[in-house]
């Protein structure tokens, strides 16, 4: 078990550590640099010649890539080309407002998904099920902005009950944080919920036509009992990779949904880099998100070895 | 004024697609048909807190006056600081910082009076020396975007404690419009923090989120006259134009910028709301390099010319909120404006007749188009495409990518879609983009004559004989430049009946961007 799990993080570092210089050589392929960026329409060659030397862009880009990559690992992410102010500082409270979002969506939608897929897989075929199926090939068929401006237009334009702009900042109350968070978790919600909750329900009806389900039956057990401690474990992998799926979509993924509600999160942050050509501020939200998403994964490896005693065995 | 061109923000190209369906939508609720409400002449209230809601802002921005380059920092930098020059309602060059100013009589050197009623946010007085050190924050060894602005200055003087002479390379009779550029900003002598900028603005900062956030409060007294009438300013960086309309429409903001025509007419029929229009000079163009072929032949410029349907472009993209261009970039409002050069229009056979002349029955061009150049800048290829048809003239449209246009396309490309702002001076608006000596010439137009004739004007004093010659630079420009200049953009912003003392820009949108200092809200 210990040796699997070891196995499985050191694999995730090594997918890291290739993720990391992927990061920084495709951003150094970008068209333009962050010099021409910076001073836009403006730039003329010997202003652009003195920005670039400033910012140390004449050295070969593998010599940046190991400087880079020293500093990093000392937890020195460098400051940000366009502001001068530190990556950490740019990154920590924007990462910071995209957790607490995907967090809350995270919260409502997980067990809401796997409940609702639970009680689909229970009662296949009747109406419960049918309406459930309705609703989520619906919600996922739309795209996210759409949902959201949807939602805008009924609660804070028509109803006039819940803010349109989610921005949060230090001084609310709590209340006020979770009223002006409200939207932006609904919609997330919506966008995740369809693919755990099919993912919950087919992986579960595929295990309860297995024989030894109906075995389970046979010697008597209860309903409960048979789908909690026989059908679900075995169902657990899919379902749990599908769940750490999506809340890696959480986490890097909204940059959608931040635009429509206006909420300051890591990916809006990221887009601006981008556009900017600030590079650190780049690479650095590339590197987060890469390690969310790995251990995202490893988590959800570990879960399912934990869940299901057969996977520890054949593997 | 400034030479800046404004980079309009990316935009999702689904959701622009969605933006008028989803408008509908979100505005039926609210809506009861009226006209656009006005504010009334009651004398300016102070207190409250005015939110704006304002795209151009992004994660990136800094205080610094010398890194402006988009709204939202400008926006800023005027509730904090002060420039040494404002521009009247009508164009014109008001006092601000420099209390008042005399050229000699080749416009070559100038002395300025500095105001002695002004203290910093830390407590000092306002003397030559701050003055003289912002503006150099801008010459020679600088990245400040202004430094074209300011480089005919030789040397600044300081004469007394609260006056300077600057003297000029090239007479300049248009001087202290010039100075009214938005980055020439003044600090305090030898000032660097500038995550936290002192000036002698209405307002001190007390909160700034980089693209997310900024939140100014009263100065105490502020020492320009029936200005700085509400206690706080919230902006609010709102890049989604949807976004920015629900916000408006569900009074979360105030005011917000940067709205299109379109949806200028629905806003309109919202009772709570008023849409204020200006005319500020900013303009579409369709540039062509003056010297690669065909484009170096003036035939061909001419055929193209002719060949753009001007009105049913400002129909279609700018829903009428748009005057028709020239192929110069001195706009209508401007005093300068020589109305009398006979206007462009769709005319085929004036088109065919050119490329006649030029040796042609027909034309294949490749016009670059992007989103980045200014907002319908694709639909304005396509456009353009259809009415060329009827000319004779096979326009292929390539879109290029938002991302690296200007780097990529711009002055790069022989034939692309370019974009200008408004400018506060004739020279600004020649000298950035058409006179030879511009690393910036989106046209590539090299022609020595017009150089010579504009940089003459800009040093004549007498007005008659100033506004003749630069009548003779727009008529060149027209005839023989390698610009399609269809139409004049308005700038289009909106807000709730609450706002008063608000007026169309002069310049750029917003009252100059310096709405934080001038409005009032009922309560």
């Amino acid at each position: 078990m210990t040796r699997l799990f070891l196995q499985r993080l050191w694999l995730g570092l090594l997918a890291l550590l290739v993720i990391s210089a992927l990061l920084f050589f495709a951003t150094n392929m970008l068209p333009g640099d962050v010099a021409e960026a910076l001073l836009g329409q403006q730039a003329t060659p010997e202003s652009l010649m003195r920005l670039r030397e400033t910012l140390g862009l004449n050295e070969p880009a593998w010599l940046r890539y190991c400087h880079w990559l020293m500093r990093v690992l000392h937890g020195d992410f460098g400051n940000s080309l366009a502001s001068g102010r530190t990556v950490v500082s740019e990154v920590l409270p924007r990462l910071g407002n995209t957790l607490i979002l995907a967090s809350l969506a995270a919260l409502v939608a997980v067990p809401l998904s796997v409940g609702l897929g639970l009680i689909c897989a229970t009662r296949e075929g009747g109406v419960v099920d049918r309406l459930i199926s309705l609703l989520c090939v619906l919600t996922i068929s739309v795209p996210e902005f759409f949902l959201g401006y949807l939602l805008i237009g009924l609660f804070a334009i028509q109803l006039g009950w819940l803010p349109s702009l989610a921005a949060i900042n230090p001084g609310m109350s709590l209340g006020a944080r979770l009223a002006a968070v409200a939207l932006p978790t609904a919609t997330l919600v919506l966008v995740v919920l369809a693919h755990m909750l099919r993912m919950t329900r087919a992986s579960l009806v595929s295990v309860m036509s297995a024989p030894y389900i109906e075995m389970a039956y046979l010697k008597g057990l209860k309903r409960s009992t048979v789908i909690l401690r026989h059908a679900l474990p075995n169902a657990a992998a899919p379902i749990i990779a599908v769940v750490t799926l999506n809340l890696g979509y959480l986490v890097v993924g909204v940059v959608v949904v931040e635009v429509v509600f206006v909420y300051p999160g890591a990916g809006q942050l990221l887009v601006d880099a981008v556009a900017k050509r600030d590079l650190p501020l780049v690479q650095a939200c590339g590197l987060i998100f890469a390690a969310i998403y790995v251990t995202l994964n490893v988590l959800a490896d570990v879960l399912a070895l934990v869940a299901n005693p057969q996977l520890r065995h054949s593997t | 004024m400034s030479l800046n061109r404004r980079i309009p923000p990316k935009r999702l190209d689904r959701r622009e697609f969605l933006t008028g369906a989803a408008l509908l939508g979100t505005l039926a609720g609210g809506l009861t048909l009226s006209g656009c409400a006005v504010s009334d002449d009651s004398p300016p209230l102070s207190g409250n807190t005015l939110k704006l809601g304002m795209s151009g802002g992004a994660s990136s921005d800094s205080l610094d006056p010398r890194t402006y380059m988009d709204m939202v920092p400008i926006c800023i930098g005027y509730q904090l600081m002060n420039g040494l020059v404002e521009i009247g309602d009508g164009g014109e060059p008001m006092p601000e910082l420099f209390a008042s100013w005399e050229p000699n009589s080749d416009a070559r050197e100038w002395v300025f009076d500095i105001r002695r009623d002004v203290v910093f946010h830390n407590g000092k007085t306002l003397d030559a020396d701050d003055v003289i050190y912002s503006l150099n924050l801008h010459r020679g060894n600088t990245t400040s975007a202004s430094k074209v602005a300011v480089e005919n200055i030789r040397a600044i003087e300081k004469l007394d404690a609260h006056r300077v002479r600057i003297s000029l390379d090239g007479g300049d009779a248009d001087l202290p419009s010039t100075l009214a550029d938005y980055r020439l900003l003044v600090v305090p002598n030898d000032f660097s923090d500038w995550a936290n900028p002192i000036g002698t603005g209405g307002y001190k900062l007390q909160h700034f989120e980089a693209g997310v956030r900024c939140i100014t409060v009263k100065a105490g007294d502020y020492w320009k006259p029936n200005a700085a009438h509400v206690d706080a300013i919230e902006l609010l960086v709102i890049n989604d134009s949807m976004a920015r309309i629900n916000a408006l429409i569900s009074s979360q903001v105030d005011i917000i910028n940067r709205i299109d025509g379109r949806t200028a007419d629905l806003l309109k029929r919202n009772k709570k709301l008023q849409v204020v229009r200006s005319q500020t000079g900013q303009h579409a163009i369709l540039a062509m390099n003056c010297t690669a072929d065909p484009y170096a032949n003036n035939d061909i410029r001419l055929a193209l010319k002719y060949a753009v349907d001007r009105d049913r472009l400002i129909k279609t993209l700018l829903n009428g909120y748009g005057l028709v261009g020239n192929d110069q970039p001195i706009g209508r409002s401007n005093p300068y404006y020589d109305a009398d050069i006979p206007q462009h229009t769709y005319d085929p056979d004036k088109a065919r007749y050119y490329l006649k002349r030029a040796n042609r029955d027909s034309l294949e061009v490749e016009l670059k188009v992007s989103e980045a150049a200014f907002s319908g800048a694709v639909d304005a290829g396509v456009l353009f495409q259809s009415s060329a048809a009827g000319c004779g003239i096979k326009v292929n449209v390539k879109r290029e990518p938002v991302d690296g246009y200007w780097s990529n396309v711009w002055v790069k490309a022989p034939f692309y879609a370019s974009f200008s702002d408004g400018r506060t001076t004739v020279d600004a608006a020649l000298s950035k983009a058409y006179k030879s000596t511009s690393a910036t010439n989106d046209t590539t137009w090299h022609r020595p004559d017009f150089d010579q004739l504009a940089n003459a004007a800009r040093g004549t004093l007498d007005p008659i004989r100033r506004k003749e010659m630069y009548a003779e630079c727009q008529r060149l420009i027209c005839e023989e430049g390698g610009a399609i200049i269809p139409m004049f953009i308005d700038h289009i912003e909106a807000g709730t009946t609450r706002v008063q003392g608000w007026k169309p820009s002069a310049i750029f949108e917003l009252m100059g961007l310096r709405i934080g200092e001038k409005v009032w809200l009922s309560s």
